[in-house]
């Protein structure tokens, strides 16, 4: 067959597997809310995490979609479209592209007319990351286990436990936001845009909280306070990024 | 004999182990598919160059984000979040602040069954607003990448933490002192660390954090 990195057959392809990851999520969402009915979650609590769920995840997954649109320009749409929808993450898929262009002494910026070049391209990002794909199926069950009995034997430690991964986690996050803000000791303010930016989130957020606190008729705010202030945070970024660069 | 009945979370583990496997045969031989179909066999020399540039730290990485990541998103949320991806910038955050809403501890069953509906339904609307992208790719694509918008994406994941850290820093003070300390150290003063590195930091921060927990919990102090 002919090849095209736009080729229909790719679509098609790429679009079976794709349904294939939906039902996935479909089959996993209709068990858990199954369940939910079954041992008493209230239906506003179910519906809520559905909806903030959902508004929470417009704003990453159009940041996802950029994404596709930059990659698109040397592996055509099918490709990133697969890629960012299944397994990796925006920063690893970009670095695995780039890397497996500059060993066929490609770049981003030209589209791949070889189909050899663009099937070594698409195995170098399928392989580059497959560890948790495979693993996770033979592994879950047994660290879900091991917490569980860490947790049998000490309740209060598991609680702390648990609240201490998502810090560690945010920690984490938090500590790349500052990376660059030495910088502005010589003069690049640009370090101080990503700090900005969390600052007004975090105001925001608070905010949010106060006044779902303090006033019964914004306590919906409370729901969506995550999605406003990423939202939030985001837009500020605008302006932000303008004024520091 | 009777059979025994699963409980939920065993019922969990086998669908979850079923679409796993399936669905790990269905990426990993999509490569192959595609050569079929275009009589194509990949480059090996590059095919090498690029995945020694990139294996060695991701599958080195994605062995620890497996530990850190799967108590903390529940057996269901685990097994959709390592197919879907966009684990910490998406599904992480996602799963977290449906739990806090709702009140409910990650490893309960209520904790399990709201982590697996919240990640359930952003990989849905991912999906869905992708495929809309796909479709619409051309209009789209000047507006996603202009010059006005680019900053707002570049930025997307201190917008997300700067929100998500004021509910977690403030419920738990004392105990998120030492990690971010060592954290923003860290950060600022080894260059080494940026963007593309946070995602191995996040294992540090975690096991740093457990065993400061583990600490202040023997003396007594959370």
């Amino acid at each position: 067959m002919d090849f095209s990195v736009n080729s229909p057959i790719l679509f098609v392809m790429v679009g079976i597997v794709i349904a294939f990851v939906l039902a996935q999520s479909v089959y996993f969402l209709i068990r858990a809310v199954k369940r939910a009915k079954e041992i008493g979650i209230a239906k506003e609590i179910v519906n809520k995490t559905i909806s903030t769920a959902a508004i929470f995840t417009i704003a990453p997954a159009v940041a996802i979609l950029v994404g596709v649109a930059t990659l698109s320009k040397s592996l055509g749409i099918a490709l990133p479209w697969l890629r960012l929808s299944v397994v990796g993450s925006l920063s690893y898929e970009s670095i695995a592209a780039n890397s497996a262009l500059e060993a066929l002494g490609l770049n981003t910026a030209t589209q791949i007319t070889d189909p050899a070049a663009f099937v070594t391209v698409l195995s170098v990002m399928t392989i580059g990351i497959a560890i948790g794909l495979i693993l996770v199926p033979f592994c879950t069950k047994k660290i879900q286990g091991g917490i569980k009995n860490m947790e049998k034997r000490d309740k209060k430690w598991g609680e702390i436990f648990n609240n201490a991964m998502f810090l560690g986690m945010i920690s984490a996050f938090l500590g790349y936001v500052f990376c660059d803000v030495s910088n502005a000791f010589s003069g690049d303010f640009v370090g101080l845009i990503p700090v900005c930016v969390m600052a007004v989130s975090a105001v925001v957020m608070a905010i949010c909280g106060l006044c779902a606190m303090k006033v019964k008729a914004m306590k919906w705010m409370n729901d969506y306070a995550l999605p406003i202030s990423l939202i939030c945070g985001m837009a500020a970024a605008i302006p932000i990024t303008g004024w520091l660069s | 004999m009777k059979k025994e009945k699963l409980t939920y979370l065993e019922s969990v583990h086998r669908d979850g182990r079923i679409w796993g496997i399936a669905l790990c045969l269905v990426i990993l031989l999509f490569p192959v598919a595609v050569c079929i179909v275009f009589g194509a066999v990949p480059q090996w020399n590059a095919l090498l160059k690029g995945a020694i540039a990139v294996m060695p730290m991701y599958w080195a990485v994605g062995i620890v984000e497996m530990f850190t990541y799967v108590p903390m998103l529940g057996a269901g949320g685990a097994y959709l979040s390592f197919v879907t991806g966009n684990i910490s910038n998406l599904k992480l955050p996602c799963a977290i602040d449906a739990m806090e809403r709702a009140n409910v501890k990650a490893s309960s069953e209520e904790g399990e069954i709201i982590s697996t509906i919240s990640i359930a339904v952003s990989s849905i609307v991912t999906t869905v607003i992708i495929i809309i992208g796909v479709i619409l790719i051309a209009p789209l694509t000047p507006i996603l990448e202009s010059e006005v918008l680019t900053p707002a994406f570049e930025q997307m994941l201190p917008a997300l933490f700067g929100g998500l850290a004021v509910v977690f820093v403030s419920k738990n003070a004392k105990l998120s002192v030492a990690p971010i300390i060592l954290m923003l150290a860290l950060f600022i003063f080894v260059p080494a660390l940026n963007k593309s590195t946070v995602g191995i930091m996040v294992p540090v921060g975690v096991i740093f954090t457990i065993i400061v927990a583990r600490i202040m919990y023997k003396k007594g102090l959370l």
